[in-house]
C-alpha cells in the first residue's frame, strides 16, 4: 500500500515528460535520468566522483562527530566544562553554517581545507548538543549506586554513563549524518574540481537537466544511507532498548 | 562525579576490617554530625553495629535516616565525627537502579574486578533469590520484584559485612513485599552481614530486626531490643512493642 503514491508521483513526472508540457531541457522523462546515468557512469567516471564526494564528507564528518563528542563529553560531565563550553557554543551553533561559505574561502582558498572544515563545523554541533544533553540527562541515581559499588573515574563512565548516554549520541550521530550531507551540498559549490558538485557545475554550464537529476537523486540517496546507517547502529549498539520497545 | 569524600577537616572515614565473627563491632558511628545548609539532618549520633545484627532504623520523614545510610555506604561524608566502616560492604536502595544497558548477569558482578566478576558467581548469587533463569535478561524487561532481587543479588555477591538497606520493599506491592522480607530475613541469616535496614514500616521492622532504632532529630531518640529468632509473626510480640514504637514516631493508636 505504501508503495502507491510513489509510484503515482513517478507516474505523474513521466506523463508530464512525455507529454511534452513541459520542455524535455526543464523536466527530462524519468527513462531519460536513467539513461544519464549509463552515461556518467560509463563517461564521466560516476562511481569515482562519487567517491570523492563521500571521502570529502566522511573526513569532514569524522572532524566534526569527534569534536562533538569530546565537547559533549567534557560539557556533560563536569560542570566547569559546561561552564566553559556551553555558552560559546550555543552562540556558534546560531549562525547558519552556509553563510560561513565565503568567509571560508577567503580564509581557507578553494582547496580542500573549506570544505572539510564547513562539515567538520556543520556536524559538530548536533553531536555536541545530544552528547552533552544526553550525558547530563543519565540517571543519577543508577551513578550514584554504581559509585557504591566503587565503580569510579573512567571505569564508571565507560561501563555506566557513556552506555546510558548513547541513545542521544546516537541521536546526534544522524542528525550530524543528515547535515553533512547537505554541507557537502554547500562545500561543492566551492570551486570543486572532482566529486558529484563538479558534475553538477559542469552540468549547470551545459544546461543538462538529465545530468543534474542524477546528482539531485544521487544526494538523496546519501542522505536516506546515512539514515539507514545510524538505524543499523543503533539496533545493534542499544540491544537492551530493543526489548523495551512496545510493538 | 563527586569522590568518595568531600567533607570538612574534622571528618574521618575509616576502613573497618576486622576478622569479623561473633558479635565483633562491624560499623560505628561516632558523634557524627551532617548539616546542608542551615538544616542539622545528623546531630551528634552515634551508633554501633555488630556483624550478624540485624538493625532497624525507623523515623518520620527528614529525620537523617538517609542520610545515616548514605554516610554508612560511603556516598557523603559527616560534617563532625568519626564513621568506621568496612570495606565490604553493599547497598540495596528503594529502587533496583539496575544499570539498565547491561545483562541482569553483568548487573549483578557490578564493580566486581578479576576472578570474582565471573558468569558463575553472579548465576550462583542469582540462584539465591531465585533467578537464575533471568541470567541474560534486560533489566527492563524485568517485573519490579524480580528487579529487587537481583539488586539483592548484587548485594550479596560481594559477601558483605555491611548491609544497608534503603527502604528495599517500599515500592513493592504488598505480596512481593512479605516475600522480598522472608527472602532478606533468610539471606541474612546464612551469610550473617550486619545488616541496617531503614523503613518507614513500623511491622516490617518488628518482623525483622533484632534491634529497632528510632531516629529523632537527628540522633538515636529510642532504642528496642527484640527477643526470639527472625523473621518473626507479629502476634508473637507483646502489642505494647508496636505501641511504643508507633508511641515514638508521633502516632498515637
Amino acid at each position: 500500500m505504501r508503495a502507491i503514491s510513489p509510484l503515482a508521483l513517478l507516474g505523474v513526472w513521466a506523463w508530464l515528460a512525455h507529454s511534452s508540457v513541459l520542455p524535455a531541457n526543464t523536466l527530462p522523462s524519468p527513462w531519460a535520468v536513467v539513461q544519464q546515468f549509463r552515461v556518467l557512469f560509463t563517461q564521466q567516471d560516476l562511481l569515482g566522483q562519487l567517491g570523492v564526494s563521500l571521502w570529502l564528507a566522511l573526513r569532514g564528518l569524522l572532524i566534526g562527530v569527534s569534536l562533538g563528542l569530546v565537547l559533549g563529553v567534557s560539557a556533560g560531565l563536569w560542570r566547569l566544562g559546561e561552564e566553559l563550553l556551553d555558552a560559546p557554543l550555543q552562540m556558534l551553533r546560531t549562525i547558519p553554517f552556509l553563510a560561513l561559505t565565503p568567509l571560508f574561502i577567503v580564509w581557507f582558498g578553494i582547496g580542500t581545507a573549506p570544505k572539510l572544515i564547513l562539515i567538520a563545523l556543520a556536524t559538530t554541533f548536533p553531536m555536541y548538543l545530544n552528547t552533552s544533553a544526553g550525558v547530563r540527562n543519565v540517571d543519577r541515581k543508577v551513578v550514584e549506586a554504581a559509585r557504591s559499588y566503587s565503580l569510579r573515574g573512567p571505569k564508571l563512565i565507560g561501563q555506566v554513563v557513556f552506555p546510558l548516554a548513547l541513545p542521544s549520541v546516537l541521536t546526534g550521530l544522524r542528525f550530524s549524518l543528515t547535515i553533512s550531507v547537505l554541507a557537502l551540498v554547500a562545500a561543492e559549490q566551492i570551486n570543486a574540481t572532482a566529486g558529484l558538485g563538479y558534475l553538477m557545475s559542469q552540468a549547470e554550464s551545459f544546461q543538462q537537466t538529465s545530468t543534474l537529476f542524477c546528482c539531485v537523486l544521487l544526494y538523496a540517496a546519501l542522505g536516506l544511507g546515512a539514515d539507514v546507517l545510524v538505524r543499523v547502529i543503533e539496533k545493534r549498539a542499544l540491544p537492551w532498548r530493543a526489548s523495551v520497545a512496545v510493538r | 562525579m563527586a569522590s568518595f569524600g568531600g567533607g570538612a577537616m574534622s571528618a574521618i572515614l575509616t576502613n573497618l576490617d576486622a576478622n569479623g565473627q561473633g558479635s565483633v563491632l562491624a560499623a560505628e558511628a561516632q558523634a557524627v554530625v551532617r548539616r546542608f545548609g542551615d538544616q542539622v539532618a545528623l546531630n551528634g549520633l552515634d551508633l554501633e553495629l555488630r556483624s550478624g545484627e540485624f538493625v532497624a532504623l525507623l523515623g518520620r520523614s527528614g529525620s537523617g535516616k538517609t542520610t545515616l545510610l548514605r554516610l554508612l555506604a560511603g556516598l557523603d561524608a559527616p560534617d563532625q565525627g568519626h564513621v568506621r566502616v568496612p570495606s565490604a560492604r553493599t547497598v540495596v536502595f528503594q529502587e533496583p537502579r539496575l544499570v539498565p544497558s547491561k545483562r541482569v548477569w553483568r548487573n549483578v558482578v557490578l564493580g566486581l574486578t578479576g576472578e570474582r566478576a565471573t558468569k558463575v558467581a553472579a548465576v550462583q548469587a542469582l540462584t539465591e533469590v531465585g533467578l537464575e533463569s533471568k541470567s541474560l535478561a534486560w533489566p527492563a524487561t524485568l517485573s519490579g520484584g524480580e528487579a529487587q532481587r537481583v539488586a539483592l543479588a548484587r548485594a550479596l555477591v560481594r559477601s558483605p559485612k555491611l548491609l544497608l538497606l534503603d527502604e528495599p520493599f517500599a515500592a513493592l506491592d504488598a505480596l512481593t513485599r512479605l516475600n522480598m522480607q522472608h527472602l532478606v530475613a533468610e539471606l541474612c541469616a546464612r551469610h550473617q552481614p550486619a545488616v541496617l535496614l531503614v523503613t518507614h514500616d513500623v511491622d516490617e521492622a518488628l518482623r525483622l530486626a533484632d534491634r529497632v532504632l528510632v531516629l529523632r532529630e537527628g540522633v538515636v531518640g529510642a532504642e528496642v531490643h527484640l527477643p526470639g529468632v527472625r523473621p518473626r509473626l507479629i502476634d508473637d510480640l507483646d502489642p505494647s512493642l508496636r505501641r511504643e514504637l508507633l508511641a515514638e514516631l508521633g502516632v498515637v493508636d
